[in-house]
């Protein structure tokens, strides 16, 4: 094997390789979507219980997904959870938006809806969505269940 | 009598133990020797470039067919477990994270160890036990730097770019069975990856954990042959060693890294 032969086939080993990092970083992982983080904006939306929501959890408006959470905060004054959402600039909501967290199918994974509302106005950067649901949680409903049916004996 | 019974066991037990620690020692010494001859080899990047190829494009087909069966049969294995919850839909996730995160680097690894680690102790130990090495000292050519160094590099270099055509390939494998065998659709395969697999934690943590196991994979396979006893029985048992000591050197890292990178 001369070297030029042996040139070429380390180089399209090489080629190869980052053909398969590239799949790796675009089509496996979510790569491409950390390059779409500078033109969104921020809102913020207080939660009394946000359950299993997580940081990177999906923000979904009419089951289109529009934006991620990006920070999840207590305030300690309130006591509530501070979600703070990552909206892409794209798309605009009207300031009486209410935020839910709902679960994708029975024990799929949490995620913010958005429900929008009517006003004229919109939520700029920094605004705050005032009405949203907690996450339902197994156990308070199963509680709250068996409190009603004691009450109806 | 029995004193002396007890003194010889003695002996054998602290030779044992010294010669274990000597030989630590050497190869700290032998990899320090190869670090500062490396600027050597970046000089001189056709001695690589050779090199690559024995390592590197001979490994790729093992690597391929490998990386093909494993994401195939993971898929096949999720489908199983995941249709009784109803579940099917995560068979990607499933694939794509054991594969990112542990099949892909730790079987590259041992693959390595076994195709061209124990190539390249044989050929190195081979070429001590002719005294080809000692020839070249005779004629001013250092062999740390000709030999030893280039291969070194080689591996280091070849084993995070066979993981990552390992990953890929294993992931295509699964790709093709969960959507032409099991019926997934192929968005949801491919969106349910994306939304949970984060470019950072798992493919960046799974390239650092191959790049670990290439350089001591690669450190184990140069210093047993650098190392061997030159005769062929020596050599048989050098070759012998770093695929066992590469492969238990691969497993117990994973353990260890695995536990410092996902915060367990």
């Amino acid at each position: 094997m001369n070297t030029r032969n042996i040139e070429i086939l380390v180089g399209a080993f090489v080629v190869l390789a980052i053909i398969a990092m590239v799949m790796l970083s675009l089509k496996v992982s979510n790569l491409a979507s950390y390059g779409g983080d500078d033109d969104g904006y921020e809102i913020q939306a207080q939660f009394e219980n946000i359950g299993g929501l997580k940081e990177r959890s999906p923000v979904s408006a009419g089951g289109v997904r529009v934006g991620k959470v990006s920070a999840i905060t207590y305030n300690n004054k309130q006591f509530t959870a501070v979600v703070t959402l990552q909206i892409e600039g794209k798309y605009q909501f009207p300031v009486d938006t209410s935020a839910s967290i709902l679960t994708a199918g029975l024990l799929g994974e949490q995620y913010v809806g958005l429900s929008p509302g009517g006003d004229e106005e919109n939520l700029v950067a920094g605004g705050e969505i005032d009405i949203t649901q907690s996450a339902l949680v197994l156990e308070q409903v199963i509680g709250q269940f068996l409190y009603s049916k004691a009450q109806e004996e | 009598m029995i004193a002396d019974k007890v003194l010889n066991k003695l002996q054998q037990v602290g030779y044992k133990t010294l010669s274990r620690f000597s030989r630590v020692g050497r190869a700290s010494l032998f990899l320090w020797q190869v670090l500062l001859s490396l600027p050597y080899v970046i000089q001189r990047p056709r001695l690589l470039v050779r090199q690559l190829y024995y390592v590197g494009v001979q490994t790729l087909l093992i690597i391929l067919v490998a990386g093909l069966f494993v994401g195939m049969v993971l898929a096949l294995q999720a489908y199983i477990v995941l249709v009784d919850f109803g579940a099917e839909e995560s068979i990607s996730l499933m694939v794509s994270l054991s594969i990112l995160r542990e099949l892909g680097p730790v079987f590259t690894g041992l693959l390595f160890a076994g195709r061209a680690g124990s190539a390249l102790t044989a050929e190195i130990g081979l070429m001590k036990s002719t005294e080809q090495l000692s020839g070249m000292e005779m004629m001013a050519v250092n062999p740390m730097k000709y030999i030893i160094a280039p291969r070194f590099l080689a591996g280091v270099i070849a084993v995070p770019l066979l993981t990552s055509i390992f990953m890929a390939i294993a992931i295509l494998g699964g790709y093709f069975v969960a959507t032409e065998m099991l019926g997934i659709y192929e968005g949801v395969f491919w969106s349910q990856m994306q939304n949970n697999v984060d470019f950072y934690d798992d493919v960046i943590n799974g390239m650092i954990k191959s790049l670990v196991f290439g350089f001591v994979v690669v450190w184990i396979a140069v210093f047993e042959g650098h190392d061997c006893m030159p005769t062929s029985e020596g050599l048989g048992q050098a070759t012998t060693r770093t695929v066992v000591h590469g492969s238990l050197a691969v497993l117990g890292l994973d353990f260890i890294l695995t536990a410092l990178m996902f915060n367990v």
